[in-house]
């Protein structure tokens, strides 16, 4: 059980959130994206071995969508933050 | 042996003034407090607990604690699933316990055959045997022949368990020295501390001994500090409690067995600890031999612990098998107890000075072994041999005692991805790098003398306790008495004997030695491989008195370094834990309880059967009158719906308020279809995709205004929709301006359909023009009914004239009230969700996790047309292009009529080519009894099932096919005047 700090809560119980999996590239437009493209944008996921980030809703928090830098093999906790702001 | 030769007259941590009564096998015994079952056993001198797992040879006490591979009972009562040894369960009054693995009693166990064809039983024979598609023929021999503890037939109340959650700064594992020195220089600092001991009694180690600490006995000297600890403040001891997960970020789970109070059985803590102490101590290990198995024969630590600790002589003529120097204390406290100890055997050339001059006067048979062990259910006597040479000999015991040397308790550090490296000197697995948060300290870190088993848990404890901001800390580490050098010379199978299928290396999975060859031989040459293919360490005791000797001899037999071999993985937990100890209250409906609309009262009263209808909602079934079958109350309330006019509890229907610039956008993203042309007050039927093209769910989106929508949802999807919408919003396009606000249980419906629903209507005074013109289909108005405030919606799930009351929660009962009383004139009938399924299959009207399985496209339901044509983007456009752009045959909503027109087919039931057992072609997605068409009708997914309406198409189910003719997937008013009217 991952303790995850949510940058609008404080450091909080994995049980209050959703992982919903690694994060993937911005989502391209349809217009700009060959077939090809969007089959590997919809399944291949990044699964490193190492870090890898990932997307958490903190669903019985704030509601908000998160960027958790999380390793696969330690589970530390490199870096939170919100997901609005990840492409600025 | 009767009890009083067995029990010592005075000594032993036991309180003679409170005897208690057991049972073990049907027959009475008594112990005393203080005792564990085993203490008990043997000292009513029972030695034979038990049966092995494989093949049932006759088992006995090996071990003091949770260690012990052997003794594990089945106890009656609410507790009767733990499956702990016998040397882990406190004596209580009452207590009763029966062997396993045997029937009808240890010593006659009719199973017992099966040690005869051993040699039938090899390494691997699971996975040789048991294979598709004949292994379904020995189950039920295997299960009954082999079991463990059985689970008891009736639940625990779930008061008995309970779960808490605590943090604290310095954890530590362990009450020994070493955990005993942690925790006072840790709580000496200032840390709040937690001190866990699988004991009642604080000591571990010392209690079974008769060293000296600080001048007094080390029992006494544990003791006292345990009260110190406990009369400060910021420690909390936990007795009894067993450490058995170390988990991430600090987690770990503790259960408390018996805690002190009377109503609990167990307690279960989630503590985050920020730094743990490993203080586990180390576990005795085996020797292997031929007949090492036989009851009798014992870990030397156990037979001296018993002594001590209970007073319980474990046998009458003892001879001890070592390969290190502590077992000379065993031999040297036997013989004071007036044991006779025939010889201690040492498989070292030269045993220290220090270990003979302890066994002073007892025969040392230096550089020999233990070849075989003799008796069956009893040991009788062993086999002596020198190592080099010949000149073996018989001597009788009755007791043999054995110490292969320690192994730290290293799981909790291993569990945390602490790495492990061989160390020599010890001949054991040693902590080496782990996680930053976590110190090991005492004979867990490979520390076998008690003065430097002292000094590191001080040390331990005090740097924990400064890396939480606590300084200080700083204890005398008081003198321990004198005690040799472990000087251990590994010894993992005795030579004569490597080749035996009689030596055991794992007593509770009756793995040999020759089982490790094989594997070998056959190809397993990796330490993770072995233990899979020969189930050495994957027992409930995780093989902690065999798994070091595995390694070993494994090592041996591949020419190369316990180091280069290395350890398997240590998974939690470290001992059995229940369940219920794991789940503890959180149960059925206190984990996830029911939601109920304010109508539920209502419905319970009117005899309502109530059904859990997706996300948890509990809504009516069906309402059946005094004497009236399911299929009956279904066909009237289905009858009134079509005929007059039904109302339903609609409540639970997802909701989801969407605002903001963006809102459009939103939906048109979310959905298949185009909604920019809807006008304030209109709705449309959209179906939602996943990104992969698949139908996620479908609902009716109203407008209510500029930039302002009402989105519904199936019921069991209004979560999961939410966070899809909330996902894409806040990851995808942040840019975009809306809201979302979940609803759902802001509002209450009651739903009115059926031709008489706008009479009745009517009847309850709206203040709107309540006319096709005025309020056509798939419109919404606000409107003041039965004099509450209200939102009508005008959808059909029925195919019928329906309207959608919608009031706010707090007038949802009044207003369903209303609706029955102003309806009797029309002969309401309040209608249930399988009268609902029954319209909705009649209309061929798709449903969530039926004919919308997760597999299908709306091309595939034969709903192409809302699929928009012109819209650049939708989620899920891509993806099914692709997919449809192959050309493969899909399976195709279609509608099923049995042949035999009263034969219903069951949901899910398989369509195959003529019936025959081939490949499936699609499935019964739901079938019901239609009033409408006066028959059966089904709806199905069939291979290219629209080019095959009015062929015959066949469900296969057991025993059966059931011929059906292929239709369209609408079975009433196809053109949908009625819901329109
Ligand atoms: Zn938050």
């Amino acid at each position: 059980m991952l303790i995850l700090s949510c940058p609008f809560c404080g450091e909080r119980d994995e049980s209050e959130f959703v992982c919903a999996g690694p994060a993937r590239a911005p989502r391209m437009t349809l217009a700009a994206a060959t077939d090809d493209a969007w089959v590997d944008y919809l399944t291949a996921p990044p699964n490193p071995k190492g870090v890898v980030r990932e997307r958490w809703w903190h669903s019985h928090g704030c509601g908000e969508w998160l960027i958790v830098e999380r390793d696969t093999l330690t589970h530390a906790i490199h870096a939170t933050r919100g997901a609005r702001h990840e492409h600025d | 042996m009767s009890m009083t030769e067995a029990r010592l007259a005075s000594g032993g941590l036991i309180d003679r003034s409170k005897p208690l009564s057991f049972r073990f096998d049907g027959k009475a015994f008594t112990g005393f407090a203080g005792d564990t079952l085993a203490s008990a056993l043997l000292a009513n001198g029972v030695v034979l607990t038990g049966r092995s797992f494989k093949y049932h040879r006759p088992r006995g006490i090996v071990g003091f604690g949770i260690e012990d591979p052997g003794s594990i009972v089945q106890l009656a009562g609410e507790d009767g699933s733990v499956g702990l040894p016998a040397t882990a369960i406190p004596l209580r009054e009452g207590l009763d316990a029966h062997s396993v693995n045997c029937w009808p009693s240890p010593a006659h166990d009719i199973f017992a055959f099966s040690q005869v064809f051993a040699s039938l039983l090899p390494a691997g024979f699971y996975y040789k045997t048991f294979m598709w598609p004949g292994w379904h023929a020995f189950e039920p021999l295997i299960r009954r022949a082999a079991g463990l503890a059985r689970v008891p037939a009736h639940a625990a109340p779930n008061q008995a368990s309970e779960i808490r959650h605590g943090h604290c700064d310095v954890l530590v594992v362990g009450a020994g020295p070493a955990g005993l020195m942690a925790a006072w220089a840790a709580a000496e600092a200032g840390a709040r501390v937690v001190l866990v001991d699988a004991d009642r009694l604080p000591g571990g180690s010392l209690n079974h001994g008769d060293v000296s600490v600080g001048g007094v006995t080390a029992a006494a000297w544990a003791r006292d500090l345990a009260a110190r600890l406990d009369a400060m403040g910021n420690v909390t001891r936990l007795a009894g409690a067993t450490v058995w997960a170390h988990r991430e970020h600090g987690l770990v789970v503790i259960t408390e067995r018996d805690p002190p109070l009377p109503e609990l059985r167990q307690r279960t803590w989630q503590m985050r600890a920020r730094r743990i102490v490993i203080a586990a101590g180390a576990i005795e290990r085996m020797l292997v031999f031929e007949d090492n198995d036989r009851p009798g024969v014992m870990l030397a630590s156990a037979a001296r612990s018993y002594l001590h600790r209970h007073a319980v002589r474990p046998g009458r003529r003892a001879l001890v098998f070592t390969n290190n120097a502590s077992a000379y204390a065993t031999a040297r406290d036997l013989a004071a107890a007036g044991i006779e100890v025939a010889a201690i055997v040492d498989s070292r050339e030269q045993p220290d000075a220090a270990s003979l001059a302890v066994a002073a006067g007892i025969e040392v048979l230096a550089g020999h072994v233990v070849t075989h062990a003799h008796g069956s259910r009893r040991l009788r006597g062993v086999t002596v041999a020198p190592r080099q040479g010949r000149g073996a000999r018989r001597i009788a015991c009755d007791l043999l005692c054995l110490s292969g040397g320690w192994t730290p308790s290293v799981h909790l550090f291993s569990q945390a991805r602490g790495r492990l490296r061989y160390d020599e000197g010890t001949a054991a697995m040693v902590p080496d790098t782990g996680p930053a948060t976590t110190f090991c300290a005492g004979s867990a870190l490979g520390l076998f003398d008690l003065q430097a088993v002292l000094a590191s848990g001080a040390e331990a404890g005090r740097r924990a306790a400064r890396e939480c901001g606590h300084a200080g800390g700083e204890v005398a580490v008081p003198q321990a008495g004198p005690a040799p050098a472990y000087a251990v010379e590994p010894l993992w199978c005795v030579d004569a004997c490597a080749a035996s299928t009689r030596a055991f290396v794992d007593l509770q999975n009756d793995v040999t030695a020759a089982d490790i060859i094989l594997a070998v031989r056959e190809g397993y040459g990796a330490v993770e491989h072995v233990k899979r293919y020969t189930t050495a360490g994957m027992g409930v005791d995780q093989g902690k008195t065999g798994n070091m000797n595995v390694i070993g001899i494994l090592a041996g037999r591949v020419g190369t370094t316990p180091a280069a071999i290395g350890t398997t993985t240590y998974r939690s937990p470290y001992e059995p834990i229940e369940f219920g100890a794991i789940a503890g209250p959180r149960e059925g409906t206190a984990l996830l309880p029911y939601r109920h609309t304010p109508v539920t009262p209502w419905h319970v009263r009117h005899g309502a059967v109530m059904y859990e209808a997706g996300a948890r909602w509990r809504r009516p079934g069906y309402y059946p009158l005094p004497g009236e079958s399911l299929d009956r109350a279904v066909e009237r309330e289905s009858r009134a719906v079509r005929e007059a006019v039904g109302v339903y509890d609609g409540s639970p229907l997802g909701k989801i308020e969407i605002w903001g610039r963006d809102a459009l956008a939103l939906i048109e993203m979310a959905y298949t279809n185009g909604f920019a042309s809807l006008r304030a007050g209109g709705g449309r039927y959209g179906i939602m995709m996943t990104d992969d093209g698949l139908i996620a769910d479908d609902g009716v989106t109203f407008r209510l205004g500029d930039n302002h929508y009402m989105m519904s949802t199936s019921t069991a999807n209004a979560e999961a929709v939410y966070r899809r919408l909330e996902e894409f919003l806040q990851c995808e396009r942040p840019d975009w301006d809306v809201t979302l606000t979940p609803v759902t249980s802001q509002w209450c419906n009651a739903t009115i359909c059926g031709p008489a629903a706008r009479e009745l209507l009517a009847d309850l005074d709206p203040d709107i023009d309540i006319c096709n013109a005025a309020f056509p289909f798939m419109s919404l108005r606000d409107a003041t009914v039965a004099g509450l405030p209200a939102r009508i919606a005008r959808v059909s799930f029925t195919g019928e004239l329906s309207f959608e009351i919608n009031v706010a929660r707090r007038h949802g009962l009044a207003l369903w009230e209303r609706v029955m009383e102003a309806g009797s004139r029309h002969r309401i009938v309040p209608v249930g969700s399988e009268a609902n399924h029954v319209l909705r299959v009649e209309k061929g009207f798709l449903s969530l996790a039926h004919e919308a399985d997760g597999t299908a496209d709306p091309y595939d339901l034969g709903m192409g047309w809302i699929v928009s044509k012109t819209k650049q983007e939708f989620i899920g456009k891509r993806a099914m292009e692709i997919r449809r752009s192959t050309g493969h045959r899909r399976r195709e909503l279609v509608g099923l009529l049995p042949h035999d027109p009263d034969h219903l087919l069951p949901e899910a039931a398989p369509l195959t080519p003529g019936g025959r057992m081939e490949r499936t072609e699609g499935l019964v997605t739901a079938c019901v009894r239609s009033v409408a068409q006066r028959r059966v009708v089904a709806l199905g997914l069939l291979l290219n099932g629209r080019a095959r309406i009015g062929e015959t198409a066949h469900v296969r189910v057991k025993d059966e096919v059931i011929a059906v003719t292929v239709t369209s997937p609408c079975f009433y008013d196809p053109d949908g005047l009625r819901l329109r009217s």
